[in-house]
């Protein structure tokens, strides 16, 4: 049974890897993604997809985190549109098939 | 035409300029934008009798408003009335209350209509011809109403679950209304998207920084009527915890522009306790405001789980000596009760946060017990009328007998109360 479980993991990290993750790009972050609302990026949780953004658009990781690695006061990632501090964090899981979005929090009220 | 004292929006966090536009996020750390002035400059064009002899809207204080040109939407709002509330003061335990009192504000019944004001005369400054909104009620009804008044087109996005009073009253001036399936703060999070792709003024996006400026003209009115001089205690309800920074900084801006005297003010919040992240992160003594995923409060206007200027408003009531408590639906009830049978108005469930929330406030002797408090009432009882269903005592029908009446009233207050019968 434990055996069945990680052999099922390993096979969906393996297609994940191999898959992009669109992620929606907010305007104060496009002028790094060349005018891009919307970027792809590999990773298996929201952690790895943002460091994949990093590595591909310099600059995108010091606006997104602050000096000691977390995500600014300010900035809210979503999947699906639930607000990743409602499940895991950065270590949230995506995969192919998840809508990823990026939004400043500084809106409404 | 530019304005001589609105200089610059300016990032809260790191302090960066940015010039007068539809942007509301610093490119650099996504703090929100604000907007600067020069106060030197207005110090020197303005005084109270200057103020005093201008119209009684919110537009007398129109240096301190971020437009470049006159107003051109909302003309008549604001100015609204500061009652004094004894028989309220009394059953609060404290010396002297004031309600501030936007549920007669013009035209939608709420603080709303001061923001609203601000945030379409800037968009049409800019050229913008369609406007919109995120809103929990109050300010899409202001919205639509202020947009139709202008000829603008207007979308307000709701939570499908509001109050049928602040939808019909959305839907009445023939704004275009989207019910989302979901909390607010996924309209909110929607509304950001579509801000990014769609070139329309969405009042609480991308205008933000206009659009919160409006709400200072509430503390700027307080001053005024209280004889230009601060309240010592003011407590104002939180949703985004917008208003009650906002009114902070206009008690600072009269400071600084020498119309009053420099003296203590604490600024108090209330919230709901089925949404109480502003609250709960203050009692804590944090200022990580721990989102609430899903709020639960009939107080619907006040029910925002992430709270974009929630670590502020913690920031302003700690500076300023004050405190933040939340309440119950049941006591935001007996809340709006209160102020109705005190003070004669009738006020929406935020209302009734408010009043209880000053309650316990003077209860804890957070506000002393010889103090005198303004409470910031903001929107008006019949708009969220339905959540006082079940809770008010029906009318006692009767034949149109002057007998029956005579029972009925030596029923309530004793036989002797009835006037003697005059012999004929």
């Amino acid at each position: 049974m434990i055996f069945n479980q990680r052999k099922e993991n390993k096979t969906m990290s393996e297609v994940s890897a191999e898959q992009t993750i669109p992620v929606r790009i907010p305007t104060p972050l496009r002028g790094l993604t060349g005018n891009k609302d919307q970027v792809s990026a590999r990773g298996e949780t929201i952690g790895e997809l943002l460091k994949d953004l990093q590595a591909q658009f310099p600059g995108i990781g010091e606006r997104l985190f602050d000096q000691t690695g977390a995500l600014r006061r300010f900035v809210a990632v979503y999947v699906n549109g639930e607000d990743i501090r409602f499940l895991k964090d950065q270590e949230t899981p995506v995969g192919p098939e998840d809508e990823v979005s990026i939004v400043p929090a500084v809106a409404g009220g | 035409m530019q304005s001589e004292f609105f200089t610059n929006l300016r990032c809260r966090e790191c302090g960066r300029l940015y010039p007068k536009e539809a942007v509301h996020v610093c490119e650099w750390d996504f703090g929100p934008l604000e907007a600067v002035y020069d106060y030197e400059a207005i110090r020197q064009q303005i005084s109270r009798d200057r103020i005093e002899s201008r119209p009684p809207t919110m537009w007398r204080y129109r240096e301190f408003l971020p437009l470049d040109g006159e107003p051109t939407v909302g003309t008549q709002v604001g100015f609204t009335p500061l009652v004094r509330a004894d028989r309220l003061a009394k059953a609060l335990g404290v010396r002297e209350a004031y309600v501030k009192n936007d549920t007669v504000n013009y035209p939608t019944l709420s603080f709303k209509d001061r923001v609203v004001a601000v945030s379409l005369s800037r968009a049409k400054e800019m050229g913008f011809t369609v406007v919109a909104c995120a809103s929990t009620g109050n300010l899409a009804n202001s919205v639509a109403a202020n947009a139709a008044s202008v000829g603008l087109e207007s979308y307000v996005l709701i939570p499908s679950d509001l109050e049928a009073s602040k939808v019909l009253g959305s839907l009445v001036y023939g704004s275009r209304v989207i019910g989302i399936r979901g909390p607010y703060d996924k309209v909110n999070r929607l509304c950001s998207e579509i801000a990014g792709k769609y070139q329309w003024a969405f009042v609480n996006v991308n205008l933000r920084p206009y659009y919160a400026e409006g709400s200072k003209t509430m503390g700027f009115e307080i001053a005024e009527q209280l004889g230009w001089r601060l309240p010592s205690h003011t407590v104002i309800p939180m949703a985004s915890g917008s208003l009650l920074t906002k009114i902070a900084k206009s008690y600072q801006e009269l400071i600084v522009t020498n119309l009053v005297e420099k003296t203590p003010f604490a600024i108090h919040g209330a919230q709901a306790t089925g949404c109480n992240p502003i609250s709960e992160a203050f009692r804590k003594g944090t200022d990580l405001v721990q989102p609430v995923p899903k709020p639960q409060t009939i107080a619907k206007s006040l029910a925002i789980g992430t709270p974009a200027d929630g670590y502020y408003a913690i920031q302003t009531m700690r500076k300023s000596g004050g405190a933040a408590e939340d309440a119950s639906d049941a006591e935001i009830l007996a809340g709006i009760q209160l102020l109705a049978e005190t003070a004669g108005i009738f006020a929406e469930t935020a209302g009734g946060v408010t009043v209880a929330c000053a309650r316990k406030l003077i209860a804890s002797g957070k506000i002393p017990e010889d103090a005198s408090v303004v409470l910031c009432i903001t929107g008006h009882g019949l708009k969220t009328a339905e959540a006082l269903s079940g809770v008010l005592a029906s009318p006692r029908v009767i034949d149109p007998s002057l007998r029956e009446f005579d029972r009925l009233v030596s029923s309530d207050l004793g036989q002797a109360s009835l006037p003697e019968t005059v012999a004929p």
